[in-house]
């Protein structure tokens, strides 16, 4: 009869990275070591409080026995394994997929990190040519799998394509859309279970959507904002981050965050109040909270409101 | 789970259509979306907010995810479309054969491709038909309440097999095909069905094994099949037991004969080995390589031998549900299953007591729909669960976690059929055709310029002139040929001595891959060829790995602009970008499809087969 | 539990359990964050099982809900023990080692067989039957409730039921089975364990209990009454026997929030004095003589607040308070300064390091430092070296009876349905109900624009609007023996025929708590917000209906 968590019991395995032994428990990733061995590794639909897809590649490492490379983020390491991440190939093929997502997609607001890792790799996504016109609006989301028209090459396809604003909590960019795969993850069984949107189309045509790509207010969808949580690129932002950027007022560097505890219902969430200019202008929660995980519900994620609906003096 | 839909409603044909797949009670049933989808198509020819909405009730599947896997599938459309539809291939092994000249003249009946009420045509990738190119697929939707006898599996055995293409859903092929033939059919008119012998030119020979009952029995009835040897390799494989039926697999070196060429012995032992007490056998009757068409001659023309090659399979690894997962655009190999599997159902070769040994073993057949990746064995698998067909990342290999997470064995319908040989004669037999990995016979795909294409059976081994020699001869003014698929390689009149082994190919950095032997001569447009290649792989990539999802693109712009001169940097630079763009798809994407969608093009340009030599 | 106010369980146990028992709560809804955890365990394999008298969003989750009428929980939980020790599923080594009072309870639920359990809570005999023997044969298992439960006239008592069946099968005291409370707001727990109910003290001592009392009494050098004080429901009583003349009421909004509220605010009204202390001009606010502005503590402050797995965690300023508003903790401080006591200009963490100096068993180990390195500590923590309670009882396992300590008594109570009952006059039931996006009376959550909202309307079955010959969308009068109030009609399936519900939220819209009833449990002083026996009249074409309360 157990009375208390015994937790799960893990055995150490050797594994060798660039020459360089670690003993590392048993069901750790191959990125957990290089995490904890310091190294830089890129990465784009990895969250820690996801289930790995390894879908970008970014993270992609050698491992001796395999022909192809492997996604550091999602292989588990086994005893003996042998990893190098110095290797020209590597190097090669983080360059590409980050030049290739850049080719494709806005990514000015992926952070400062994929900002480094596209000139530490030499991404050049100019090379393909000046980029096409932008979709019309639903344009992209309503293209049927299979044959396309024969393009010319004078121009390379991209995502771009207007905002969508279809509710007052939060806009969706899919300009800046990756198919990281990460908001659909915490719309389902990773965190909410909403599954209110889905990956649909295919190819280069797949895009995150609602079923027959409805507005976000006839879907399933209950504003819990996780995908906003988990998104890298900016694709997903709050209405409140979309204006202030439109308006030329979002100021990063003047803002702070602090810890608090949400005050909706008794659970007792974590959330971090991104505060810019004494306002606060999103919440998060951190992924390594063991009440959250990272996540939040609408309440927490936006009913903060009411602390700065502050009429302005003489008003009543 | 509190799903929530959409208020639009589903109408009675609809939700007949629905009904009849899913049964009485909402069940979840996740493996029965494709299916539900198909049902929906074949009744009303395109899946309405309503319908969808219907089947995701009935199932438990959240909408949007219902959505997304509808609109992965080529031959599933969320958009009214009209309910008779022409696919015609202007694939590498149609284009150049009629394929762009049948398009021309359906544009000019028909109007522009998508465009008609009623009836309509559309481009599409190879139909596996390229023996008697130019190929068109019909999908043809009637509402249940019109379709003579429903269910489908009476009709089909109350019909005799040949004189009816009609595969569920009243689907059929044309090939080849007339503008006049394809209309016709679009207005009803019977569609003539495939005859065997013409796509097996060997058929008869006395020193075939995998082709022997190809022409030779008639593929609608089990006691011609039994006549001509059929439930001999069951009955012995039941006599000696599973483990020395994986033994002999094992010992006679049987590789996978759907392009990746894995030690089947080794799979088989390590499922049969699990101490999961659930496993599952999948067959992969997905043929759609383009350029490859001997599954779907080995299903229309001998689907008895397939269905007791995956009973033996599946008693072996102890799987007691095959799925046999067949592909979309082959109505007259569904139909000829179907009918195998119910009579051998009904005959007591399937079902809970398989021949009397107490043993179960029951076949599931299910359709794809429409994408070429669900050919790799992941993808395949989720397709069959009801997911969007994206592979998975291996490790877990299907061994391990496959079909529902269980240990599987998935085999391509070539390979499973060796086993009925492997069985009877024994793997030492077996092995002593070929040399080294290479055992056996194998299937090759004859097509283009051949004096005689279709399927034909060799051993291992045979170099690819004495192929030829089979075919008619080797074509007169051969340029190049497309060995193994579009995710092969081309190779030249000089290379035709190449043992075709796995181990001859690799020497020369070319593939088996399934078998397509796809021939030009000097009068083909390569970088129409190529294009076309180019564009399958974006048109095919399933988009959940960036270096294939954009890569393809790539790769097919650049090839773009290298055939029309119109290079940024000049060639070098673009030859250059070509390298770098391949390096990363091959390296680095999570699949098969991602990691060859370079292989033809990447040998195309080291031959100088367009654009002059680098 | 007991004999320690909080929950049994830490929130991921729900993860590693076999069953989950939902009772009264629709956890997917009012705790979203808490019901992850329970999606993790059933993804795992846990069965889920939901007693709700409406097929909530959470009910749509489970393999079995249980839709009872409403209040008739303790019927059931009685029936299904019974169940459990007809087909022998109780745990006797668990009840003879850890237990008292097990004779007791089997008389009480004696009467209770599967016949008349199905008729007196109108479930399926067969589905009481089979969630009483999946929770009895669970290797583990986790009964959670919310104010389905709770916002009743008999709440202790239905408590009293289900810890009853955890006691029962043994459910209790170990990793994966537990009994969890999940409270209704943020601080509910902290509220009290901070000694802000009748009869504890800060750290749950009984204010009865001489040797903890004298403690107090001494560091806070006065002398603390010895009797329990008056919970919020017989201070409304007080306040009508005329014997409670001011009120001080801080972050509460009774004016709204009460029962039979047209009531609670007339007593209000003729108070000599009212003081409201509140982040918001209220309902309440509005009748006081004095308000005193407060900062929102959860981020314009610094603090702690408790949740419903006894974590306790800091909460912390991010913006400046708007205007005057100032942190409740120096209101306090100079009110009593106002009133000749000098307590200084704590810091937060010092008051909390006072509690800390008092509350031995729970918060003594409870540092700010380690509340901020370990992301808060559940109690008891009685020391800087414990590593906090995940999960408490554990002890009732123990084969050494010394270190077993005080057995966990049965405590057999009775059924008693609603007090407010169904009549021909009053035939049908409504139930107050939360909805996802917003909060209680709304003052927090109507803050923000939720795409969610739709105007608040009362939810019944179709078949009851048929019946009574009212639309999807008619406006209506809800009648009940306290009041009347307007409301549109909404055909929901969450309903059930004779069963309505309708939320606290949007009392702008329908004031709902003036047709609620005030009866509340002499134990816990709930009010029975959840059974209210109601009628629904057509309105006059072009009448204008004058509304009663208002």
């Amino acid at each position: 009869m157990t009375v208390v968590d015994l937790g799960t019991i893990r055995r150490l395995v050797s594994v060798t990275v660039d020459d360089v032994e670690h003993r590392v428990p048993e069901g750790a990733t191959i990125m957990d070591v290089l995490d904890d061995a310091g190294a830089d590794t890129p990465r784009l639909c990895q969250a820690p409080n996801l289930t790995p897809v390894n879908a970008c590649r970014v993270c992609v490492v050698e491992v001796e026995g395999s022909r192809p490379l492997v996604p550091s983020c999602a292989r588990k390491v086994e005893d003996g394994m042998v990893v190098r991440t110095d290797t020209e190939r590597v190097a090669h093929s983080r360059k590409m997929v980050l030049e290739l997502l850049a080719s494709a997609n806005d990514l000015s607001e992926a952070g400062d990190d994929v900002a480094r890792w596209q000139i530490e790799y030499g991404a050049d996504p100019e090379r393909y040519g000046p980029p096409g016109p932008p979709a019309a609006a639903g344009e992209r989301g309503n293209r049927h799998p299979g044959h396309h028209g024969l393009p010319d090459g004078e121009t390379r396809a991209t995502v771009a394509q207007p905002v969508t604003v279809d509710n007052d909590l939060y806009v969706r960019d899919y300009a800046r859309c990756i198919l990281c795969y990460k908001c659909v993850e915490a719309c389902g069984t990773d965190a909410q279970n909403t599954f209110a949107i889905a990956v649909a189309g295919r190819g280069f045509d797949a895009t995150i959507s609602t079923e027959f790509a409805v507005p976000l207010p006839d879907s399933a969808c209950v504003y819990c904002g996780n995908c906003i949580g988990v998104c890298p690129t900016g694709a997903l932002k709050s209405v409140a981050e979309h204006e202030r950027r439109e308006a030329g007022t979002w100021d990063p560097e003047g803002e702070t965050v602090t810890s608090t505890i949400c005050s909706f219902c008794g659970v007792g969430c974590t959330l971090e109040l991104h505060v810019q200019d004494n306002t606060i202008v999103n919440v998060t929660s951190p992924h390594d909270h063991a009440v959250t995980h990272g996540h939040l519900c609408i309440k927490g994620r936006f009913g903060f409101q009411h602390v700065q609906n502050v009429a302005p003096p003489g008003e009543h | 789970m509190d799903l929530v839909l959409l208020p639009d409603a589903s109408t009675d044909a609809e939700r007949a259509a629905v009904d009849g797949v899913v049964g009485a009670p909402a069940q979840p049933r996740r493996d029965l979306l494709l299916p539900a989808l198909h049902a929906v198509m074949d009744a009303v020819g395109w899946i309405s907010r309503g319908a969808l909405s219907y089947v995701c009730d009935r199932l438990h599947v959240p909408p949007a995810e219902a959505y997304g896997v509808a609109t992965f599938y080529a031959l599933f459309s969320v958009t009214p479309r009209a309910p008779r539809t022409a696919h015609v291939c202007d694939d590498v092994g149609c284009a150049a054969f009629g394929g762009e000249d049948l398009c021309a003249a359906m544009e000019e009946r028909l109007g522009p491709a998508g465009s008609g009420d009623e009836v309509t045509w559309t481009r599409s990738p190879c139909l596996g038909l390229c023996e008697r190119a130019p190929a068109v697929f019909l999908q043809l939707a009637t509402p249940p309440s019109e379709r003579e006898g429903s269910p489908d599996a009476t009709r089909a055995l109350e019909s005799s097999p040949h004189d009816d293409a009609h595969g569920p859903g009243g689907h059929a092929q044309i090939a080849p095909a007339t503008a006049d033939a394809v209309v016709r059919a679009l207005h009803g008119d019977d569609v003539p069905g495939p005859d065997p012998v013409v796509s097996t030119p060997q058929a008869g020979a006395p020193d075939l094994e995998l082709l022997s009952r190809v022409g030779v029995v008639d593929p609608g009835d089990l006691d011609s099949y039994r006549a001509a040897g059929g439930y001999a390799g069951l009955r012995r494989a039941l006599a000696v037991g599973p483990a020395r039926v994986v033994d002999e697999i094992t010992v006679a070196s049987l590789t996978g004969r759907g392009g990746a060429a894995f030690p089947t012995g080794t799979k088989w032992a390590a499922v049969a080995g699990s101490p999961e007490p659930e496993k599952y056998l999948v067959c992969n009757a997905d043929e759609s390589e383009p350029g490859t068409f001997k599954d779907r001659v080995l299903m229309e023309a001998d689907p008895f031998a397939l269905v007791e090659a995956m009973t033996v399979a599946g008693i072996a690894v102890g799987a007691r549900t095959g799925y046999l997962y067949v592909r979309g655009e082959y109505p007259a190999a569904e139909r000829a299953l179907v009918r195998a599997v119910d009579e051998a159902r009904r005959h007591g070769f399937l079902g809970d007591d398989v021949m009397g040994s107490g043993r179960t073993f029951d076949v599931e057949l299910r359709r794809g729909a429409g994408a070429y990746i669900c050919g790799e064995e992941t993808a395949l698998m989720n397709s069959l669960e009801g997911r969007r067909g994206e592979p998975r990342a291996k490790p877990p290999f299907p061994t391990v976690a496959g079909l529902f997470g269980k240990p599987t064995v998935i085999n391509n319908v070539e390979t499973l059929v060796n086993v009925l040989r492997i069985v009877a004669e024994g793997g030492p037999a077996f092995a002593s055709v070929g040399s080294g990995r290479s055992t056996g016979t194998k299937l090759f795909c004859l097509s283009g310029v051949v004096a005689r294409p279709g399927v034909y059976e060799v051993p291992m081994g045979t170099t690819l002139r004495e192929l030829l020699e089979l075919a008619g001869g080797v074509p007169p003014d051969l340029r190049a040929i497309l060995l193994g698929g579009a995710a092969g390689s081309f190779v030249t009149p000089d290379q035709l001595d190449v043992p075709l082994t796995l181990e001859g190919t690799r020497e020369i950095g070319a593939t088996l891959g399934s078998g397509v032997v796809l021939c030009f001569d000097s009068s083909t447009d390569f970088a129409a060829v190529l294009r076309r290649i180019a564009g399958f792989f974006r048109d095919e990539s399933c988009g959940q790995c960036v270096p294939c999802r954009v890569g393809t693109v790539r790769q097919e712009e650049a090839l773009a602009r290298i055939v029309r001169g119109r290079e940024i940097g000049g060639r070098t630079v673009e030859l250059q970008l070509l390298r770098d763009v391949d390096r990363v798809m091959t390296d680095a994407s999570i699949c098969g499809l991602g990691q060859t969608a370079a292989s033809a093009v990447r040998s195309a340009l080291a031959l100088g087969l367009v654009g002059g030599s680098s | 539990m007991f004999g320690a106010g909080g929950g049994t369980s830490a929130y991921s146990e729900v993860e590693d359990t076999d069953l989950v028992l939902l009772w009264g709560s629709n956890a997917r809804e009012t705790h979203p964050i808490y019901f992850h955890h329970v999606l993790t365990g059933l993804r795992r394999g846990a069965a889920m099982y939901v007693v709700d008298p409406r097929r909530t969003s959470t009910a749509r989750w489970a393999r079995g809900h249980l839709p009872l009428d409403v209040g008739t929980d303790i019927a059931l939980a009685h029936g299904m023990g019974r169940a459990i020790l007809d087909a022998g599923l109780e745990n006797r080594a668990f009840i003879e080692r850890a237990t008292t009072g097990f004779d007791e309870y089997v008389r009480a639920v004696e009467p209770w067989t599967l016949e008349k359990t199905a008729e007196v809570t109108g479930v399926d005999a067969g589905l009481v039957r089979e969630t009483a023997l999946a929770y009895a044969c669970a290797d583990r298992a986790q009964l959670c409730w919310t104010l389905g439960i709770t916002e009743h006239h008999n709440a202790v008592d239905n408590v009293r039921a289900l810890i009853d069946l955890a006691l029962l099968t043994g459910h209790v005291g170990r990793w994966g089975s537990g009994l969890v409370p999940l409270r209704g707001q943020n601080n509910v727990q902290g509220g009290g364990d901070m000694g802000a109910i009748p009869n504890r003290l800060p750290g749950g001592y009984d204010v009865t209990d001489d040797t903890h009392r004298a403690r107090f009494d001494a560091a806070w050098g006065s002398s603390i009454p010895a009797a329990r004080g008056l919970h919020l429901s017989q201070m409304f009583e007080a306040m009508e026997r005329r014997e409670l003349r001011a009120v001080y009421v801080v972050g509460e909004n009774p004016a709204e929030s009460e029962a039979d509220v047209a009531h609670a605010r007339a007593l209000l009204s003729g108070l000599d004095h009212l003081v409201v202390q509140d982040i918001f001009r209220t309902a309440t606010a509005e009748l006081a003589d004095v308000v005193l502005p407060s900062c929102a503590d959860w981020c314009e402050y610094e603090g702690t607040v408790t949740s419903s797995e006894r974590r306790v965690q800091r909460v912390r300023k991010a913006i400046e308070p708007p205007g005057l508003a100032r942190p409740d903790t120096e209101i306090l401080c100079d009110l009593a300064r106002r009133l000749g006591h000098d307590w200084g200009t704590p810091s937060p963490e010092e008051v909390w390091d006072e509690l800390r100096s008092l509350s031995l068993d729970w918060h003594a180990g409870m540092s700010y430092a380690r509340l901020e390195a370990e992301g808060g500590l559940q109690w008891p923590c009685p020391s800087l070296d414990h590593p906090g309670t995940p999960t408490m009882h554990t002890r009732l396992w123990e084969r050494d009876p010394a270190r077993r300590g005080k057995p966990a008594p049965f405590a057999p109570v009775v059924h008693a349905g609603p007090l407010d009952e169904l009549s021909a006059e009053f035939p049908l039931r409504l139930t107050t109900v939360r909805r996802l996006d917003s909060y209680n009376s709304g003052v927090q959550t109507g803050g923000y624009t939720s795409p969610l909202r739709r105007d608040e309307a009362l939810c019944l079955d179709a078949s009851d609007g048929r019946a009574l010959g009212v639309h999807d969308g008619e406006r209506v009068r809800v009648v009940s023996r306290r009041g009347a109030v307007e409301a549109p009609v909404r055909f929901d399936d969450a309903a059930r025929p004779g069963l309505a519900f309708i939320t606290p939220h949007f009392s702008e819209q329908v004031d709902v708590n003036l047709i609620t009833n005030e009866a509340w449990d002499p134990q816990s002083g709930t009010s029975e917000f959840k059974a209210t026996a109601i009628r629904i009249e057509k309105l006059a074409v072009g009448a204008r209906v004058p509304v009663a309360g208002a």
